[in-house]
């Protein structure tokens, strides 16, 4: 049997060294590695991140958060962040306490959530809808791409395989703004969504849309930003919201059948969750 | 393989020749196994720590939580490498200096253990919580306990036990002598579910075993020709050894005589997708590598008869050449003139009902060995594996092998959950004819998605059912034809078509029914026993139907229930009268209040949408707000042991010259108490206390044949043997002493004392003389229940008892989204004598938690849900307070009253469910299970 190798490095210099060489599958939390594996030995080399402290945290780098790629569930839903800016992590914490369950959640992580790129990841649309960018580097080179554009499909990143995602960017919304994550499943934990909504909004002083992000999951390959109906609640009285959203602003989605639900049922039941989440993100974001 | 280039990388490589160091329960450790390889297997099979379970091997489940840093990780998804430098925890840490820990010592108490395969995860995941906060809400329970799948308990014992920590409510109820029998003695089998100590299937494993691989079919239907095997093998020299058809010596097995139907490996020809095909035997890791591309095999496929439709079509091609229209087996019960009642009837209801393969999704996948053995100069066979009927797997086992039945020992493991599933034939003569090929040890412990493709499910079912009643509300007439996909073979196919027909009526007195059933091979998945044989299925269709009678005679539902319950004195639809033991009017009378309080709830949160016509049948009109709730009322009957055909159980009990009693008990524990509830009943028949009883379970060589844990039937049928041995041992013992029958019996140490009127009189023990097997004396009782065979019009007498229960479920449906929150179960149960009032409880939640489940969310689908994240059972979170109200009529044949609860439990749920939906929603749901994106479309069908 083909011995395979399980390398740890402490430092990122060295992980990407790893990875300049040849081929290794990026392992972090293992919570989707090893499910792909059962009943099946373990015949790939490892890259296991987890002791490279740099990637571990959220660190506030003034216009934006940086969530380090090893960053786990329970880190992001226990990090501290500072007031104003606190409730914009609110949908992405919520995702967070309905990955998996406790086990789950104390050993995925974020970045793991994005680079998996299932069509049900509950972490990527409340980053998509805080606009989040994911921070690739590689022994040559970093660069950073919006997480909307790092998504390729199911399952398919642009991840190069010298690369190694090393943070995901959050930039900073106004003080005040709230995000909200709504998960629709079957049953209460350890649950695929059926469909999942995330939207943030910052009102005005005049208790308008001065900004907003709304991303619909598990209603095509990628989840999607609804940029339309965003752009249509900018300027609009936040009680006003949530009734301007239309059947129409979930034309880009492409929701399947699945044994999760069918098409015209996830495509029914988004826009009751946008709608809900809307009307949620909106009225929190009038508090003071 | 070429090392990075930088040679200070080299330091980072894995298993490296000192081994990775860790702290495991508080003790250094070295493994030196490869850091990829997940955390659980190396605990168990390098540290020997068996107490972490493996469920699922996917994070889906939960039962290989152990604490990682004091924090709760699955460790079936952890790397060996990460645990490097790092603190473990896992069961095995728990009990302080050899005694429970207060939480175990909680568990143990509150009936939180019960097959005891997730016990460890929730332990852990508890112990994570409670050291983070010592007094938690109910609510931090769950969401601490959220990722530990449980599918015996139905959750609640586990959340009472983990807040019962916090106020120290741990001290066991006492089991006074002579009332054994009521009290709440806690599992004797606890302990060793909570330390870790219990060895289920896959936690034995003999020295020298080889893994045993099942290559399956990918196909439904499909030929098939085996390749060049030999060359196959010498492209992969770590392959001791294949077994195929050819190696089998009778290729034919099943649950029933006839038809032996399935073969243990398929001969060119297979019937459902994950058949079993051919066997691969060397190292765990070494046939795993092995790609299933490589195995010589070459197909072709079939059309497959897909449903139940299809197969009655078909006007070829068969499943089998026996059954050319591919119906196994057809149950008939006809009484009175159905067709001419229903013509009189004031009002009728009708229907048409589906349910789909549910899974069993016991937390612990088939496991266990089998090895050749000397003994006398014969060789036999022996068989360790988790079972629920050790006597049928050795028959089985001696039928493949062409061995004579004693040459076949079976040794059932500790049982992680059956429900049926593991009432089948599965790996046992998989394991029998390669270890008997091989003459070395052969082990198999399936994976989550082999174990659910290949065990059976409960029967899809297709029901078209009428029922009728006069003006009054009197129920006169039920017509009931279902039709039960067996799938590929027949298994317990016969036992749904008879059984169903006996119930199909319900719990209720009617003068005219016929009930016709076909139990129909199709190329889906088998499907064979699982709690409650086809009777929850029919019971969706005629309480829902139940409930339009009502609505049309502007009758309460409870009240139109109560009205038409079965009573004493009464005759079923086999023409049984009922003598005794009929408790559903008092099961109903018992739920009068909380029907009233639930209806009251449910009309208050409604606010004035709600109809206020007192009925109970509240229906909306176009105004509806997006949370709506509903009540919903259920009853049941279920026939306790087999349905006429024989099933004597016979227990046996010894005292030896160490002054304790040895109770022989092969009432197989499966979770569901034997192992308590016999020394429970045999320590009263003695008149001695509980403590003095040891037991040995299972065995075959070493307990008499106490027949499967099925059909509800051991506390009724081995309960009795188990009464009737004490007693016999109590009359031997007596003569020993040369005291009356009536003398009571006490054991001074090694000395058995006799008291009665005329006297006291001692027997030292220690120099009294012993059987063989060290038995001063040896009581045994034998009994099976008293039935008369059914006639062509299914008129007789299928059992000797039956249990009864009502159930009212409340619930919040989300108009607009279409999902259902069960928000709370009340659960009458007519058990005749609760022998173990906790351990009955524990079958109830445990049964309401499954048919919440059937009602919601269980639907397998071959290749599709093979897993525990795409077939869906209740979490903890799920499972709402469940109030349960245990009613005892007893039953006068039964020891001390006591019937059965197993399956009882499970079958009013979903009915009450879709009742409560239907009330909140104006729905009748007619499909099982009633998913969001279902009830979301009737919701949109009725236009509001």
């Amino acid at each position: 049997m083909h011995q395979t190798q399980y390398l740890r490095p402490t430092s990122l210099d060295e992980a990407l060294l790893v990875l300049a060489d040849r081929r290794f599958e990026v392992l972090a939390g293992g919570t989707d590695f090893y499910p792909a594996r059962v009943g099946k030995p373990v015949d790939v080399d490892i890259l296991d991140i987890t002791r490279v402290s740099s990637l571990r945290g959220i660190r506030d780098e003034g216009r934006l958060f940086r969530i380090g790629a090893a960053t786990s569930w329970s880190d992001l839903i226990a990090a501290p962040v500072a007031a104003p800016f606190d409730a914009q992590f609110a949908g992405l914490r919520a995702a967070a306490r309905d990955i998996g369950g406790l086990q789950i959640q104390n050993a995925g992580t974020v970045a793991g959530n994005l680079c998996n790129a299932s069509p049900a990841a509950d972490g990527i649309p409340p980053l998509l809808a805080l606009g989040a960018r994911v921070e690739l580097a590689s022994s040559k080179r970093t660069r950073s791409v919006a997480l909307a554009d790092f998504v390729l499909g199911n399952r398919k990143t642009l991840r190069q395989p010298d690369e190694l995602v090393t943070a995901v960017l959050v930039p900073k919304w106004r003080a005040g703004s709230r995000s909200v994550f709504l998960k629709l499943g079957h049953r209460r934990y350890l649950v695929i969504s059926i469909a999942m909504v995330s939207a943030v909004a910052a009102l005005d002083d005049a208790g308008r849309v001065a900004l907003c992000g709304i991303a619909v999951g598990a209603c095509s390959a990628v989840a999607q930003r609804l940029s339309g109906l965003e752009a249509r609640l900018i300027g609009r009285p936040a009680r006003e919201a949530a009734s301007l959203v239309a059947a129409q602003d979930l034309k880009g989605l492409s929701p399947i059948d699945d044994v999760r639900g069918s098409a015209a049922y996830r495509m029914d039941a988004a826009l009751t969750l946008v709608r809900q989440a809307v009307a949620q993100a909106v009225d929190a974001g009038a508090a003071p | 393989m070429n090392l990075p280039m930088d040679p200070g990388l080299r330091s980072l490589v894995g298993a490296d020749l000192a081994g990775m160091a860790l702290s495991v329960n508080g003790a250094p450790q070295i493994l030196h196994c490869a850091p990829s390889k997940r955390l659980v297997y190396a605990l168990r099979e390098d540290l020997g720590l068996t107490g972490t379970k493996v469920g699922c091997d996917a994070g889906d489940c939960g039962a290989c939580t152990v604490l990682l840093d004091g924090k709760q990780v699955c460790a079936c998804i952890t790397p060996a490498g990460q645990a490097e430098g790092r603190n473990i925890t896992t069961v095995e840490g728990l009990a302080e200096d050899g005694k429970l820990n207060t939480l175990q010592q909680a568990f143990l108490k509150h009936g939180a253990a019960q097959c005891g395969i997730c016990t460890p995860g929730m332990l852990m995941a508890a112990t994570d919580l409670l050291s983070r906060n010592a007094t938690p809400t109910e609510a931090e329970v769950l969401d601490a306990l959220g990722g530990v799948l449980c599918r015996c308990t139905g959750y609640r014992k586990i959340v009472e036990a983990v807040l019962a920590v916090a106020s120290n409510d741990v001290v066991l109820d006492e089991a006074p002598v002579g009332a054994a029998v009521g009290s709440r003695l806690a599992r004797l089998d606890g302990p060793a579910k909570l330390t870790g100590a219990e060895k289920f299937g896959a936690d034995t494993i003999p020295a020298e075993a080889l893994s045993l691989r099942i290559i399956r079919s990918p196909h439904a239907r499909a030929t098939f020709t085996l390749g060049d095997l030999e060359a196959f093998r010498a492209a992969y020299p770590q392959l001791e050894g294949i077994i195929t058809a050819g190696d089998v010596p009778e290729n034919s097995f099943a649950v029933f005589p006839t038809p032996k139907d399935q073969p243990v490996l398929a001969d060119g020809h297979v019937r459902f997708r994950g058949e079993a095909v051919l066997g691969l035997l060397g190292g765990e890791d070494a046939i795993r590598a092995i790609p299933e591309s490589a195995v010589p095999i070459t197909w072709t496929v079939e059309t497959a008869l897909e449903t139940s439709v299809a197969a009655l079509a078909a006007k070829k091609n068969a499943l089998h050449d026996f059954a050319p229209d591919n119906v196994l087996c057809r149950g008939r019960v006809v009484k009175g003139d159905v067709t001419r009642a229903l013509k009189q009837a004031a009002f009728t209801a009708e229907g048409a009902f589906e349910t789909t393969h549910v899974e069993h999704a016991y937390i612990e996948p088939e496991a266990g060995y089998a090895e050749v053995f000397e003994q006398d100069g014969k060789q036999r066979i022996r068989v360790f594996v988790c079972t629920q009927t050790p006597y049928m797997d050795k028959e089985e086992v001696a039928r493949v092998l062409k061995l004579p039945a004693d040459a076949v020992q079976v040794v059932p493991s500790a049982i992680g959950g059956g429900f049926g599933g593991k009432l089948d034939v599965s790996i046992q003569p998989l394991l029998a004819v390669a270890a008997w090929k091989m003459k070395r040890p052969v082990r198999i412990v399936y994976t989550r998605p082999e174990s659910m493709v290949s065990t059976t499910k409960r029967h899809p079912a297709q029901m078209q059912v009428t029922l009728g009643c006069d003006a009054s509300g009197q129920l006169s007439a039920v017509d009931f034809v279902g039709d039960f996909n067996t799938g590929a073979y027949a298994s317990w196919g016969s036992t749904v078509a008879n059984r169903v027909p006996v119930h199909a009526s319900g719990p209720y007195k009617v003068a005219n029914v016929k009930a016709l059933t076909r139990a129909i091979y199709t190329n889906n998945a088998i499907a064979g026993a699982f709690r409650g044989f086809g009777v929850p299925q029919a019971c969706i269709a005629t309480e829902a139907l139940m409930d339009d009678l009502a609505e049309q005679c502007g009758m309460d539902r409870f009240e139109f229930r109560l009205k038409n319950a079965i009573r004493a004195g009464d005759q079923t639809a086999t023409g049984q009268t009922l003598a005794a033991s009929v408790g559903l009017a008092q099961c109903l009378e018992a739920l009068r209040g909380a029907w009233h309080n639930t209806l009251g709830d449910v009309a208050r949160k409604n606010g004035s949408r709600s109809d206020s016509s007192g009925h109970g049948n509240i229906r909306y009109g176009a105004e509806v707000g997006r949370l709506r709730y509903g009540a919903g009322i259920a009853c049941m009957w279920y026939g306790i042991g087999n349905t006429v055909i024989a099933n004597p159980s016979t227990m046996t009990i010894g005292l030896r010259q160490n002054g304790r009693f040895i109770l022989y008990n092969g009432a197989q524990e499966i979770g569901q108490g034997s192992y308590t509830i016999m020394p429970q009943i045999a320590a009263d028949a003695l008149g001695v206390s509980v403590a003095l009883i040891d037991q040995i379970h299972g065995d075959t060589d070493l307990t008499e044949d106490a027949g499967k844990s099925s059909a509800s039937r051991q506390t009724f049928v081995s309960g009795n043997a188990t009464k009737f041995a004490a007693e016999d041992l109590k009359r031997q013992l007596c003569e020993k002493l040369g005291v009356s029958a009536e003398a009571t019996l006490t054991l001074e140490g090694a000395v058995l004392v006799g008291r009665a009127e005329s006297g006291e009189q001692r027997l030292d023990l220690a120099k009294a003389r012993t059987d063989a097997r060290g038995d001063i004396a040896l009581g045994s009782g034998t009994f099976s229940p008293p039935t008369i065979a059914l006639d062509a019009d299914g008129q007789g007498v299928p059992y000797a008892t039956y249990g009864f229960a009502a159930q009212i479920a409340e619930v919040e449906v989300d108009m607009d989204l279409g999902t259902v929150k069960v928000l709370h179960i009340h659960a009458a149960h007519d058990v005749g004598r609760a022998v173990n009032p906790t351990q009955v409880e524990g079958q109830i939640h445990g049964g309401v938690a499954q048919g919440l489940g059937l009602a919601l969310m269980e639907e397998y689908i071959s290749g599709r849900t093979d897993n525990l994240h795409d077939y869906l059972i209740p979490t903890i979170g799920d499972i709402p307070p469940i109030t349960t109200y245990i009613i005892e009529d007893p039953e006068p044949i039964a020891p001390y009253g006591a019937k059965g609860v197993g399956e009882p439990a499970l079958i009013a749920t979903a009915p009450a469910i879709f009742g409560a939906i239907r009330q909140a929603t104006g729905v009748r749901v007619a499909f099982a299970p009633c998913t969001p994106d279902r009830l979301r479309q009737l919701i949109k069908g009725q236009g509001t």
